[in-house]
């Protein structure tokens, strides 16, 4: 009589803590969730990085790319997953080249110089890299280490991010659904006459 | 007799380690203030009270704001690039008008709620603040019991005087 009732007593404190640790351990504390894709990206004018020594830097400013599909990838001479991910960027952004999709390398915490060598070092870089003076892009996109890439839809809102090593198949699929979502729009229904030249 | 005291003595210790458990908590919550106002903003030169009035609001918010590239470290106790950079923003926001709330706003905009060293007090945060509460009530309670279980004269047995236990300690 009186051990049942303890028993019972004694899994209604233990089985809610528990089901509190269990759920604990489905996540995974390394994953933050950003708030930001679906949001506007963040907006930025940057200089590009000139590969040759003493180069004149070109301005880029996102809100003139409003259209296009942008990749943002945010590495540093310094980081090591970046060389694994380099390759698959190199690749797509020259795939996707004619299709108006536009690549960018920021440079995080990192010295022009560093940088510079390391993109002759890994045979050149198929789109432009962009200096971040004090962090402060890194810091509007919620940086948190890299690298991260963020894929930025026609509409100017980020659509995905990326954590970790860029992927040619993930970044392929994530572009090709955006290039859909433009074609989409420029083609409105029952119109056979693609608008060429939008926006 | 000795059966009896040691109970008494466990529970005095137990009581005693709780009571020096609150007290060590409340010293380190206490401890990150006193490190703020030994910190000097980053190389650069406090000039008038001003500037050491900024330095010292720039110190509270980034202590509450966790490092993004860290592994549980405050911006302001983090010695990254980024960290400083991001006590530079803080910094900056602060001296155009924006209040604490609103810097911390602005990062939580950027990073989700992640970024905030301390969770807020609402939906299942409040876990986080009720739960230990709770732990303390229910180990008071769990050692009231056992101490008076342990206490209890056996059944049918008069309670014990004094005298006996004071005369066993003398040779």
């Amino acid at each position: 009589m009186m051990s049942w009732k303890r028993a019972l007593s004694a899994a209604a404190i233990v089985l809610p803590l528990l089901a509190l640790l269990a759920f604990g351990l489905t996540r995974n504390p390394n994953v933050i969730p950003s708030p930001l894709p679906g949001r506007e990206a963040p907006q930025f004018e940057l200089l590009t990085l000139p590969l040759a020594e003493g180069g004149t830097p070109e301005t880029v400013d996102l809100a003139a790319l409003r259209g296009n599909v942008v990749v943002l990838n945010f590495w540093a001479s310094w980081c090591l997953a970046c060389r694994d991910e380099h390759a698959p960027l190199s690749r797509v952004a020259r795939a996707y080249a004619d299709e108006g999709v536009q690549f960018f390398g920021i440079v995080y915490d990192d010295s022009p110089r560093n940088a510079r060598q390391w993109i002759e070092a890994m045979g050149g870089q198929a789109y432009p890299a962009l200096l971040d003076p004090h962090s402060r892009t890194a810091i509007d996109y919620g940086l948190y280490g890299v690298p991260e890439t963020f894929v930025i839809g026609p509409d100017g809102t980020v659509r995905h991010k990326i954590i970790g090593p860029a992927t040619e198949q993930e970044l392929r699929a994530q572009i090709d659904a955006l290039l859909l979502e433009r074609r989409e729009i420029e083609l409105p229904a029952g119109g056979e006459h693609p608008v060429t030249e939008t926006i | 007799m000795k059966t009896t005291r040691a109970p008494r003595i466990v529970a005095t210790l137990l009581l005693g380690l709780i009571i020096q458990g609150i007290g060590g908590a409340a010293d380190g919550a206490a401890a990150p203030q006193s490190a703020e106002q030994q910190r000097p903003g980053d190389g650069e030169a406090t000039r008038g009270a001003a500037d050491a009035a900024l330095e010292r609001r720039t110190s509270e918010v980034a202590s509450g704001l966790r490092c993004p590239v860290c592994q549980g470290v405050s911006v302001e106790d983090s010695p990254t690039e980024l960290a400083r950079q991001m006590r530079g923003v803080v910094r900056e926001q602060l001296a155009a008008g924006r209040t604490p709330d609103e810097v911390r706003a602005f990062f939580e905009d950027k990073y989700g709620e992640w970024i905030l060293l301390e969770p807020k007090a609402n939906g299942f945060n409040l876990v986080v603040y009720i739960l230990p509460w709770l732990a303390l009530l229910a180990g008071l309670g769990v050692i009231v019991i056992v101490v008076r279980r342990w206490t209890r004269p056996p059944p049918g047995e008069a309670p014990q005087p004094a005298q006996p236990v004071a005369s066993s300690l003398e040779p």
